[in-house]
């Protein structure tokens, strides 16, 4: 049955503007520009970025934890809604899990981009050792692509189904996909089981995607690493960028594909209120680390304090305050700004910018004021190490935009389902939580 | 490894001994400008004094510690660093994907990447030391006190069919050093020279709070010597 729904959210794939045409080449030329970049890498080894000894580490490092931390957005906050039954989750779920399955193939290649002999990157598996917590990460993070893969995938069988129906031309990608599904009640009921147990598997396992990359630092004993908070530090400041990615994607698919009526300001609103949350608790976190780590004064400890809120990476200290805490409280406490789609778009972009802040501020630092003296000039990232930046934002991007020519970003079935079923279902819940009508 | 700082004129014997012996590449002006020259043993320079009344340096020689508890060596993705039999913590440049993860994690900062392919001038390419594998570009390399030398006493000592003993071999630093400020032996040998020296209340680590339990152990009678 054709409905109205339908036609709205298959136009994106079945028909193609020319600025979509436009916008991939542009994406392609820079995707390009980071192949030479890499190649010149691969050509004359890591001399090319701006790392030294001590700062062994930079923006590969700093970029590998920002994606992990994005790839928070889709799969754990699309399982905590639908667990939650919260009906508002219908139009963005999907967008969401998208961006957590693209991501983390980019969060990966970072660590590929950093190693000095990324021909060997086997001898984790041949030769691994379960005391470094970088293969925990490895173990984690493949975990974590797996089960949102599957998570990701679920939800879409009845939506390929439908495209199988309606495409004869490209039947041949959605007939295998599609795993026969007809629709019938035993297919639905299967289906609802199977998306219920991933979103309880995905949340714990997210959870620690974010831990064990936090680990990796803090299970040294070098200053400003050393520390215990950090685990659930990361997971915060993951959910907060996360969420950020995932408003400043609807925004996007919003006003390209004309879907201002799936994409409401309601839940750019909810969106942001969640955000909200996530900033307040990202700075009650950076707060209580830093008033921890002044207090108790230890030398080592405040070199690095000091060079962070006065010495040479000051700016960017107060930058990341600013963009991770000022700007978007203010946008997202204020329910004038936070209604308007723009308003928590701003919060969004000054996220991103000053949660990619925070992390070059935990790698880069710690490592520029080494224990024992070691005289060094300073860490600048090079054009070799900025090119690959862009170039993997380009083509995340770019994976993003073809994912919404083949599959439908806002789930159909979803929101028919929505339509047909869940209005009676929540009047239903919501009698259940009263005390019965008394029957005279 | 001990060091007699009270001995030492820090006049880099030990550098240039080492930098020859482990065929470590030389560093051109522009590799020590970015900060990636490779030593396996560096003047570490504290600043020694009241600032402003006595303004001076320490100038303290610094290899690997081979710590009894590495941080590096737990962290390595790929096994690559390992502490051997004697006690002595081994790079396997072989095995290294070059994360530099053990480089991040050594509190010492003792240990080098190798940001380029080594290259020497011309005439010394065929000076380089037969008993030090040259290491290729993109993995990590650090002290090894000589790893070759204990091999060859260690393959000696077996074939006379004996154990290893004390003070059988010498790191290149040591056996440099004019000043006599550096001594090298079996530390769990409580006859040995080290143990004795190490016996008295000048003895200290670098960064001992750390629990790293280093094996290179430094003399100072000096104020700073407990603290650095």
């Amino acid at each position: 049955v054709e409905t109205f729904d339908d036609a709205r959210l298959l136009a994106p794939i079945e028909t193609t503007r020319p600025r979509f045409w436009f916008f991939i080449s542009t994406l392609l030329i820079i995707g390009l520009w980071g192949a030479f970049a890499w190649w010149t890498q691969l050509r004359r080894g890591l001399s090319v970025t701006g790392l030294n000894s001590p700062v062994f580490w930079g923006l590969y490092i700093t970029n590998f934890v920002f994606f992990i931390g994005i790839s928070h957005a889709g799969t754990l906050i699309s399982a905590i809604l639908r667990l939650a039954h919260a009906e508002w989750r219908r139009s963005i779920t999907r967008a969401a899990e998208v961006i957590t399955v693209l991501v983390l193939f980019f969060g990966m290649g970072c660590v590929i981009l950093d190693l000095g002999r990324p021909d060997r990157v086997l001898n984790v598996i041949r030769s691994g050792n379960f005391t470094s917590p970088l293969l925990w990460d490895v173990t984690s993070v493949a975990c974590y692509l797996t089960a949102s893969t599957i998570y990701l995938f679920l939800p879409l069988i009845p939506d390929i189904a439908i495209l199988r129906d309606r495409m004869p031309s490209r039947r041949w990608l959605y007939r295998p996909l599609a795993l026969g599904w007809t629709g019938s009640e035993k297919q639905r009921r299967r289906l609802d089981r199977a998306i219920a147990v991933m979103a309880i598997i995905v949340i714990p396992i997210a959870v620690s995607v974010h831990t064990v990359v936090s680990w990796v630092f803090a299970m040294t004993v070098q200053p400003m690493w050393h520390s215990t908070i950090f685990g659930p530090y990361f997971v915060v400041g993951a959910i907060f960028s996360g969420i950020a990615a995932i408003i400043i994607a609807m925004a996007i698919i919003r006003k390209a594909y004309h879907l201002e009526d799936y994409l409401k300001p309601i839940h750019f609103n909810n969106l942001g209120l969640l955000l909200l949350v996530m900033c307040l608790l990202w700075f009650y976190f950076t707060f209580a680390e830093l008033l921890t780590t002044y207090y108790g004064g230890e030398p080592m400890h405040m070199v690095v304090f000091l060079s962070k809120t006065e010495g040479k990476f000051s700016p960017l200290f107060w930058t990341m305050v600013v963009t991770c805490f000022v700007v978007p409280f203010a946008l997202l406490a204020n329910r004038r700004t936070r209604t308007h789609v723009w308003g928590t778009v701003v919060a969004s972009v000054s996220v991103q910018i000053g949660m990619w802040l925070e992390r070059f501020l935990i790698v880069v630092p710690s490592l520029s004021s080494p224990r024992i003296p070691l005289t060094a000039p300073s860490y600048i990232p090079s054009w070799v190490e900025w090119s690959l930046f862009a170039a993997f934002v380009a083509m995340f991007i770019l994976m993003y935009a073809v994912f919404t020519k083949f599959f439908p970003i806002v789930s159909i079935w979803e929101i028919r389902e929505g339509r047909e079923h869940s209005v009676d279902e929540v009047t239903t819940r919501v009698l259940s939580y009263l005390p019965e009508a008394s029957h005279e | 490894m001990v060091i007699d700082l009270d001995r030492c004129t820090a006049c880099q014997a030990c550098v240039v001994a080492c930098q020859t012996e482990n065929n470590i590449p030389l560093a051109d002006h522009g590799d020590s400008e970015c900060g990636r020259g490779i030593s396996w043993m560096r003047l570490a320079s504290f600043p020694d004094g009241e600032h402003g009344t006595r303004p001076s340096l320490r100038l303290i020689p610094v290899p690997c510690m081979h710590c009894e508890h590495p941080p590096c060596v737990k962290v390595c993705p790929t096994r690559a660093t390992q502490t051997g039999n004697e006690g002595l913590v081994g790079q396997i440049y072989a095995r290294c994907i070059g994360c530099r993860y053990c480089t991040t994690a050594c509190p010492y900062t003792v240990r080098q990447f190798n940001w380029k392919k080594p290259e020497w001038p011309e005439p010394m390419q065929d000076a380089l030391s037969p008993d030090v594998s040259v290491r290729p570009r993109g993995v990590v390399e650090k002290c090894s006190f000589c790893h070759h030398r204990l091999q060859r006493a260690r393959d000696l000592a077996q074939m006379e069919g004996r154990p290893l003993r004390d003070g059988e071999y010498m790191p290149a630093c040591v056996e440099s050093c004019p000043a006599e400020a550096m001594f090298f032996g079996d530390l769990d040998d409580p006859r040995s020279i080290v143990a004795r020296l190490t016996d008295g209340p000048r003895a200290f680590r670098l960064l001992e709070e750390l629990g790293t339990k280093p094996k290179v152990i430094y003399l100072s009678k000096g104020e700073s010597g407990g603290d650095v």
